[in-house]
């Protein structure tokens, strides 16, 4: 009897002495898991670098309750200056040196590329990073990335599609801004179009550019019915005020990223922004709709608390909201096996996961060969003063 | 103990056969340093090596338009543009030709000073501020011209292009950031040599010349226009190779890499190193570029550039000849002081 309890009990300690050893991956201890999150915080982009702020402080908030597992959550946010050079630098700083467990929330397309092969040669998580570029979603090649907004390019057929349905007569004017965000959005768009000669006019525009008036003259020349319009934030703004000053009187669509009624359509006008269509997967925290949504009210009070630098204009301060909650989730499940395989193997294995602040009937599904976490969108169309969804949510991939 | 005066004159009559000359220790330090360089291939390791292998592609950069702003007094605004088109160079060689990463610099070097010289030719009738603002206005032009559809079956358009970099064969040793180290720094060394070489002759002299009166250096008979172009052709050449090593460093290059900042990165390292300090300026301005905004990130998040632009006026304040020349004067003090 009393031999077989030792047994028992040596066996259980050697048994778990292995676990241990076997169950951390660096960056992951007994009271605390490392992560990093590479955000421009200075440059041209650093408004976006408020996602790392959002990190940051959504996983105060969860340490203030206890942490994970009785784990602190340690929080390294770097900066890159939306330089990809810079990010390698972080990326590697991160990784060999703070040695963290993984990368989450990085923002940034061309930014992200630059440490793709690293990350995935190291075997470090590069997780829901904030970028909506198509490519991400590749388990095969690059099994240690994974995005979390929806594709543009999924966004890009959805307006194709609708237009290929409710308007096939139309001549469209399309206005991109001349990076791969812009790109991204203009091929899919027109890859799914059934007519590609729907497209009378394409104008492009540089992020370093002042104003967009003479392209916008061009589009209205082209003899264009409907604008399709791929801007960022600021021009998009220009675009729609412009468009209703040369008196253009066109069917627009707007890309979600520049869909913020505070930050773009206020300062267009409103009466020029009427009737114009986009997609939206997020609860928009400025929308009255959502005045009493328990995610949009938990959203305000993490931005009280915790989140001061986060705005309700800017949709990324709401994904990332969206995107961490998400992280909590899986590192929760990961519970005492943090090891970074474990911690991917969590994250591609979400079925319909409830994260906050995403639309009803929009989840977050992953699996072995889709990383793609949201592939779910409606349309909406800005009529009188407000977003009105309309049409059932549609499903992309 | 002898006073310093009799010392030279004690060394003669003790050693009648060997008297080190300041030239010799001189050659000694360098070969000491190149020795360190070299060294460092196997005692840093993986991140450390990365930064090493960045601030010397910088430092590259650093030293040819040291030649051109300290030597030749001309202000160039612009460099990053051709630390870009090496880099592109670079990227291109790998990429479409498959070539091994260690002879794209040379390359890049050919491209870049071809692009110098076209660029050069009517750049250089401008001076001073007109120089300035031309090449400003060609790195502010870099990253839409990279961008463009034109060039971007070449250059990958927007998405860049990644470097496919194989590490030196087995039996070297060496693992891919000590491959990619030890081409940097022989190719570093290749150009602190030739750098020290040019700025101490002949064209050195007729740099100097050129920048302090290029109407007595006219007279003296040196060719103005040609000690110009030779100055901008040269700080070309190795901004591309610098931009070759840094995307060799990086494996990675995309028009977001080549911003106008970095132009005035390369500005800021050569004037916070030191003007007219050819080795160790470039060598202290591009670790300044490199290190100090990740200390300033410490102190400051996303002020990082406010505290990095206080230091560079500190610096500027407190000694115009930069890093190389603080060096000098706390020599000089030390010296000094021991002495009497």
């Amino acid at each position: 009897m009393l031999k077989t309890t030792i047994a028992t009990v040596l066996g259980g300690l050697l048994a778990s002495g292995a676990a241990m050893a076997d169950n951390y991956d660096e960056g992951a201890t007994d009271d605390e898991i490392k992560f990093g999150v590479i955000v421009p915080l200075s440059g041209p982009a650093s408004a976006y670098g408020s996602v790392g702020h959002c990190f940051e402080g959504y996983f105060n908030a969860v340490n203030d309750k206890g942490g994970i597992n009785g784990r602190t959550i340690n929080v390294l946010v770097q900066d890159d200056g939306y330089n990809p050079a810079k990010t390698l630098e972080q990326a590697r700083r991160l990784v060999e040196r703070e040695g963290v467990l993984f990368l989450a929330g990085d923002l940034g397309t061309p930014t992200n590329s630059a440490i793709h092969r690293y990350m995935n040669q190291r075997e470090v998580p590069q997780l829901f990073i904030t970028t909506g570029a198509s490519k991400w979603d590749d388990p095969e090649n690059y099994p240690w990335t994974m995005p979390y907004l929806p594709s543009y390019a999924a966004e890009a057929r959805i307006y194709a599609k609708h237009i290929n349905e409710a308007i096939p007569d139309a001549k469209i004017g399309i206005l991109y801004q001349n990076d791969d965000f812009g790109r991204d959005y203009k091929d899919a768009f027109i890859d799914q179009l059934e007519d590609k000669g729907m497209v009378v006019s394409e104008v492009s525009y540089d992020v370093t550019g002042a104003t967009i008036d003479s392209q916008m003259s061009t589009l209205k020349d082209s003899g264009a019915t409907v604008f399709f319009n791929i801007a960022s934030p600021k021009f998009a703004a220009q675009a729609i005020r412009r468009a209703g000053e040369i008196g253009w009187d066109v069917t627009q669509f707007l890309v979600s990223v520049s869909n913020a009624k505070s930050a773009v359509l206020d300062p267009a006008g409103l009466e020029n922004a009427e009737g114009i269509i986009s997609t939206q997967y997020l609860k928009a925290p400025s929308d009255p709709a959502y005045a009493n949504d328990p995610d949009v009210k938990a959203w305000h009070e993490f931005k009280a608390n915790y989140f001061e630098k986060g705005s309700e204009g800017n949709w990324w301060d709401w994904a990332c909201y969206s995107s961490a909650f998400t992280l909590e989730h899986v590192l929760n499940e990961a519970g005492d096996n943090l090891t970074r395989e474990n911690i991917m193997a969590i994250a591609s294995n979400l079925d319909g996961f409830e994260a906050p602040m995403l639309l009803p009937g929009i989840s977050v599904n992953t699996s072995a060969d889709d990383f793609s976490p949201i592939e779910a969108m409606s349309l909406m169309k800005f009529e009188d003063g407000n977003w009105t969804l309309f049409g059932d949510v549609i499903a992309v991939d | 103990m002898t006073t310093g005066l009799n010392e030279p004159a004690n060394r003669v009559h003790e050693m009648p056969d060997f008297r080190p000359s300041a030239r010799f220790w001189a050659r000694l330090g360098y070969g000491a340093a190149a020795i360190l360089f070299l060294a460092a291939t196997g005692t840093l390791q993986g991140y450390e090596l990365f930064l090493a292998s960045s601030i010397l592609s910088y430092a590259i950069a650093a030293m040819g338009l040291n030649v051109l702003m300290g030597y030749n007094g001309q202000i160039s605004l612009g460099h990053g543009a051709f630390f870009a088109i090496g880099a592109y160079s670079a990227a291109i060689c790998i990429d479409q030709f498959g070539m091994s990463f260690a002879f794209t610099p040379i390359v890049a070097g050919i491209v870049g000073m071809a692009a110098g010289w076209i660029i050069g030719k009517p750049a250089l009738r401008l001076e001073g501020v007109y120089l300035a603002l031309a090449t400003f206005g060609l790195a502010i032009a870099t990253p839409t011209i990279l961008r463009s559809d034109l060039f971007a079956q070449w250059t990958g358009g927007v998405q860049g292009l990644f470097l496919l970099i194989n590490p030196a064969p087995k039996w070297t040793g060496l693992d891919l950031d000590q491959s990619i180290y030890l081409t940097v720094v022989v190719y570093f060394l290749a150009f602190a040599y030739v750098t020290l070489r040019l700025v101490r002759g002949l064209n050195g002299y007729a740099w100097l010349a050129t920048r302090d009166n290029p109407i007595a250096a006219r007279a003296m008979g040196f060719d103005v226009t040609k000690a110009k172009t030779r100055a901008f052709v040269y700080s070309v050449l190795a901004c591309s190779v610098g931009g070759a090593l840094q995307a060799v460093a990086v494996q990675f290059v995309a028009p977001d890499s080549f911003p106008f900042f970095l132009s005035i990165s390369l500005f800021t390292a050569v004037v916070v190193g030191g003007l007219c300090s050819p080795l160790l300026g470039p060598i202290l301005g591009s670790a300044f570029i490199v290190l100090v905004p990740n200390v300033t990130e410490e102190v400051w998040q996303g002020g990082s550039w406010a505290v990095y632009g206080a230091v560079v006026i500190l610096v500027m304040a407190i000694q115009p000849k930069g890093l190389a020349g603080m060096f000098a004067w706390l020599k000089f003090k030390v010296a000094g002081q021991s002495g009497s």
